[in-house]
């Protein structure tokens, strides 16, 4: 074919398209008017000649769609056609057509924000160049902590990177003239920048030739948010003088605004060089080879060839060497890669990740099925219709691209509902800051991925349930049809509806019962015990590096601020612990202890890792922590006396076998200090709601004073009304001192996250599973009372009674659900165990659950059998049996 | 009807180029025309006829104008092309090939196996 002639006869088509018609139709004409002519030779009638011709001629109409096909370019054409007849036949039962489009748009939404928050945190890498060969390295089971000289170690003796940068967090009071707040950033090495290989926005970044020795790089980058809220883009900022803690820092540079820092989940204020570290945290961090709270990540991009794997192998024999040199100090751990961005925390994001991705999955095959049966359902409704456009000469094709039609077209409508409130959703959470004063965020916004995959997905599905029907269409003889009616023969005992209702009911009563297991969990964990009582407490917290206090001062300062809390009416009991308490921003640390009798510090003699909390007199009556044996941590244990420790009952059990054995005993820390059990306090919570009971001290923190704290106050009434008394007190003892104030309920949020998480999203979901199986159930149920009317109206004209009625009209349905809860719930049993990673004491074995379960699922089936039962009920036999 | 030959698929292409290439027509007297050429021995379904023509138009292998009849009235004429030409060219000589063939075919003896 000459493609000119081709594309005339397709211009011809569309653009002369009335005119085409007009010749057609002239065409055909001409055709039967010289037929007529020839017969009318013959010596017939004009009339009948006419008559005859266009007998003989055959359906004008189906020819000339014939020709308007031959001429080709018809994919257009018919699809508008199509579409034309589709929003036709979908308006005309606005009830399927709003069941099915919000069910699509319930489960495309649910897949979009999961694969949105998917793509944020796991799919798209660090917003830095060449990001896919940027590794991070993972310790052992803790996140990534190190020490300062450890990481400088790995930096010059390993092979494996092309340079190695670190970095670590930094609150600092931030005061750019008397305001000071507190900003959090990263304090890094000289060669981050370099390392990550991106260009400033404004001014200059640090580089390693600014570092000459502790202290010695006073320099401030500011990321591209910071600047915009606190120096509102003034663009003369480079070079200004603020001070970090009462130190002098100059800005040098403004990081580019697509840059906040190497972690995927938080967005920071600043980047200072990490030799100044100990200027504002009051910390010598670089020196202690011991410590695990000096770098909290090295990343690097991987020389050209080496794999992964080799890095590992290299790190870990770097850190052999290590552990040779320094025995003491170092303990080798296994390291592994992670990429930057989430690292360390990787594979619980993932793991969690894959669960919320499995159940939507999960909806979307409900949504499908639960489609699947409706258009099955339409279908067989539709059967004379489609038996009438057969007998009149449509193609099969033609009807079946006509059902696709519909079905793509309900598709895209639910797709595009789903993906807008999918939108809305996905830029609340992006904007969403879980929790006040941390520095979270999730990095999700919706971009042309998350669209293309909605519509993907819905388009997948749309042809998935379209195709339900097609069988039907296919095997349809128009003829026995159009005889027979709509009542159609009597169904097989199982139809694919029916197995897709089942499978339907499954997958819901999954979902349900998943949702009901994490909930249990939850309130399980928010009833168990804590070891303290968090109400009516507030957390005071203040950072005395902050406001310039440094070694003797600092006690004598936060005895001064206990006391002037102490001193405000309504307030019970203050006391104080270093750093943060238990269970707040998951920040507790672990100590090195050994029996008495050890002279030699290795990590193989170690005899138990407990938390260790700095704590002042009365912290315990504070925090509501009863002591079980011995006394409390008095202000006569000071830096002169001996040093003493309060323990917990697990830690004075493990290392001395019983509490009352444990009061007067001895055990030693890792610089060799004795020290003296002189209490011991009830077990608690410290890092997590789903720990095992594990052991504490609590040291007195006059014998190590640290700048950071938190001051515990107990009082009558709600502590919100105090916290306004609170800061002005503390405010009179020295006016540029920032403080934090919350109540330590609000600060356990944090560590309920995750299991709330879970909760809400299983919850969310186990709701659509219902919704799901709602609009399923009331779907069979309305169309087998709708298909046997006449069968129920009979049996009522006939005496029939109302149980026999139902049991007719719903006894399948009931059948279905019933199964389907079955198989669900055995299956919802099984994948619970999955749960259990994530939501404290998720036990499907449940008998609550399990009522739960069964009671929610009887009442859903309920729910979406009362419409239909109604009407099989009230039915009127005489008006039925007189339309028929 | 039952000494009508059945119409090969395929062959109707054939059949209304090689009507038309005796001279232009228009879509009834290449009905009347296959019927004469062929001796009355095939005859076309009326409605099969216009699509075909349509496609080979859209083929580029007939061209279409409207002209006035013997009758007097308004016909559109179908004319061959160049394409046209040779591709009935093309065609015959296909068929006539294929013809030689099943009809050797067919008079296969026993003893010449």
């Amino acid at each position: 074919m000459s493609p000119s002639a081709y594309l005339r006869s397709l211009a011809e088509k569309f653009f002369h398209r009335e005119q085409l018609a007009d010749e057609m139709e002239d065409e055909v004409r001409s055709h039967i008017l010289h037929r007529a002519d020839d017969l009318e030779r013959s010596g017939i009638s004009r009339a009948e000649a006419e008559r005859r011709a266009r007998i003989e001629f055959g359906g004008q109409e189906r020819v000339k769609e014939e020709c308007h096909e031959a001429l080709g370019g018809n994919f257009v054409d018919t699809l508008q056609q199509d579409i034309r007849l589709a929003v036709r036949m979908l308006r005309k039962s606005p009830s399927f057509t709003v069941l099915s489009v919000l069910t699509l748009a319930l489960a495309i939404g649910a897949n979009a924000v999961v694969f949105g928050v998917l793509d944020g945190l796991l799919l798209r890498p660090l917003n830095v160049p060449n990001s896919e060969n940027l590794w991070g390295t993972v310790y052992g089971e803790d996140p990534g902590f190190q020490s300062y000289l450890n990481y400088s170690d790995l930096r010059d003796r390993n092979h494996s990177f092309e340079d190695l940068a670190a970095f670590n967090f930094a609150f600092v009071g931030l005061d750019t003239g008397n305001n000071p707040t507190v900003a959090f950033g990263f304090a890094t090495t000289g060669n981050y920048f370099d390392v990550l290989g991106i260009h400033p926005c404004l001014g200059r970044f640090f580089n390693s030739s600014d570092e000459r020795g502790p202290n010695s790089a006073p320099y401030l980058v500011l990321t591209y948010a910071y600047w915009h809220t606190r120096f509102q883009d003034d663009r003369n900022v480079i070079g200004r003088t603020v001070q970090l803690n009462k130190h002098a820092y100059t800005i040098i540079g403004v990081a580019p605004p697509e840059f906040h820092g190497t972690l995927l989940f938080i967005a920071v204020d600043f980047f200072m060089p990490i030799v100044n570290q100990q200027q504002v945290e009051g910390q010598d961090l670089l020196k202690d080879r011991g410590t695990t709270h000096g770098v909290f990540e090295t990343i690097g991009h991987l020389k050209r060839g080496v794999t992964p794997e080799q890095a590992e192998a290299d790190i870990n024999s770097v850190g052999a060497y290590l552990e040779k040199t320094y025995p003491k100090e170092f303990s080798q751990k296994k390291a592994v890669l992670g990429h930057t961005g989430l690292t360390s925390f990787g594979t619980a994001v993932r793991q969690f990740m894959i669960g919320l991705t499995l159940l939507a999955g999960l909806i979307l095959l409900a949504a499908c099925a639960n489609l699947g049966s409706l258009f099955a359902a339409r279908a067989a409704d539709r059967a004379r219709e489609v038996a009438l456009r057969l007998a009149l000469g449509s193609s099969r094709r033609r009807i079946l691209r006509q059902l696709l039609t519909e079905a793509v077209l309900i598709s895209l409508m639910g797709g595009v509902l789903g993906l807008i409130g999918s939108i809305l959703l996905l830029r609340r959470i992006s904007a969403w800051q879980p929790f006040q004063g941390a520095p979270l965020h999730l990095p999700v916004t919706p971009d042309t991925k998350v669209y293309l995959v909605a519509l993907a997905l819905a388009l997948i599905s749309g042809l998935l349930f379209g195709i339900v029907p097609v069988r039907q269409v296919l095997r349809a003889n128009p003829y026995e049809i159009v005889k027979a009616g709509s009542s159609g023969k009597p169904g097989r005992r199982f139809t694919l509806r029916d197995v897709l209702l089942a499978g339907q009911i499954a997958i819901c009563a999954v979902l349900v019962t998943s949702s009901l297991v994490a909930l249990r969990g939850l309130v399980r964990s928010l009833q168990s015990d804590l070891g303290f009582e968090p109400r009516n407490t507030m957390l005071v917290s203040t950072n005395l590096a902050m406001a310039g206090y440094t070694g003797e001062q600092l006690s004598e300062m936060q005895k001064r601020m206990i006391q002037a809390l102490e001193s405000i009416p309504g307030i019970e009991r203050a006391g104080l612990v270093n750093n943060y308490p238990p269970l707040v921003y998951a920040a507790g640390s672990r100590t090195n202890v050994y029996k008495e009798g050890v002279t030699d510090f290795k990590p193989a003699s170690v005899a138990v890792r407990p938390y260790r909390y700095d704590v002042s007199p009365e912290y315990f009556r504070a925090a509501g922590t009863a002591l079980l044996a011995g006394r409390d941590i008095s202000w006569h244990d000071d830096k002169a006396a001996p040093a003493v420790a309060v323990v917990n009952r697990q830690f004075a059990v493990r290392m001395f076998g019983s509490v009352t054995d444990a009061v007067g005993r001895y055990y030693k820390i890792q610089d060799g200090t004795r020290i003296q059990v002189v209490g011991v306090v009830a077990d608690g919570k410290y890092m997590s709601l789903t720990e095992d009971p594990e052991p504490a001290i609590f040291p007195s923190f006059l014998q190590s004073p640290t700048s950071a704290s938190v001051i515990i106050v107990r009082s009558e009434r709600d502590p919100q009304q105090l916290a306004g008394e609170i800061r002005s007190r503390l405010h009179g003892l020295d006016s540029g001192l920032p403080v934090d104030t919350a109540t330590w309920t609000t600060q356990l949020e944090l560590v309920l996250f995750p299991g709330r998480m879970a909760t809400m999203s299983l919850g969310t979901l186990g709701m659509m599973g219902a919704i799901l199986s709602v609009t399923g159930i009331f779907g069979m149920a309305a169309y087998s009372v709708s298909k046997r009317l006449r069968e129920l109206g009979i049996r009522i004209a006939l005496g029939g009674r109302r149980s026999e009625v139902l049991s007719t009209a719903l006894g399948r349905a009931v059948k279905l659900l019933a199964l389907g809860s079955t198989v669900g719930l055995v299956l919802g049993i099984l994948a619970s165990r999955v749960l259990a990673f994530i939501v404290y004491q998720a036990s499907p074995r449940d008998p609550l659950v399990l009522a739960g379960v069964i009671l929610a699922m009887a009442l859903l089936g309920m729910a979406a059998t009362w419409i239909p039962a109604r009407r099989a009920l009230s039915v009127n036999p005489l008006i039925l049996l007189r339309e028929e | 009807m039952t000494d009508q030959a059945q119409l090969l698929p395929g062959t109707l292409d054939l059949l209304i180029l090689k009507a038309v290439s005796l001279g232009p027509l228009h879509g009834y007297g290449v009905l009347l025309r296959i019927g004469q050429i062929s001796g009355q021995a095939l005859l076309i379904e009326q409605g099969a006829l216009y699509p075909a023509l349509f496609r080979l138009v859209r083929q580029g292998l007939l061209k279409a104008s409207w002209g006035t009849s013997e009758n007097n009235r308004r016909a559109k004429y179908y004319e061959l092309t160049t394409a046209g030409r040779k591709r009935l060219q093309e065609e015959t000589a296909g068929w006539n090939r294929l013809a030689t063939a099943i009809a050797s075919a067919l008079e296969a003896r026993p003893e010449e196996v």
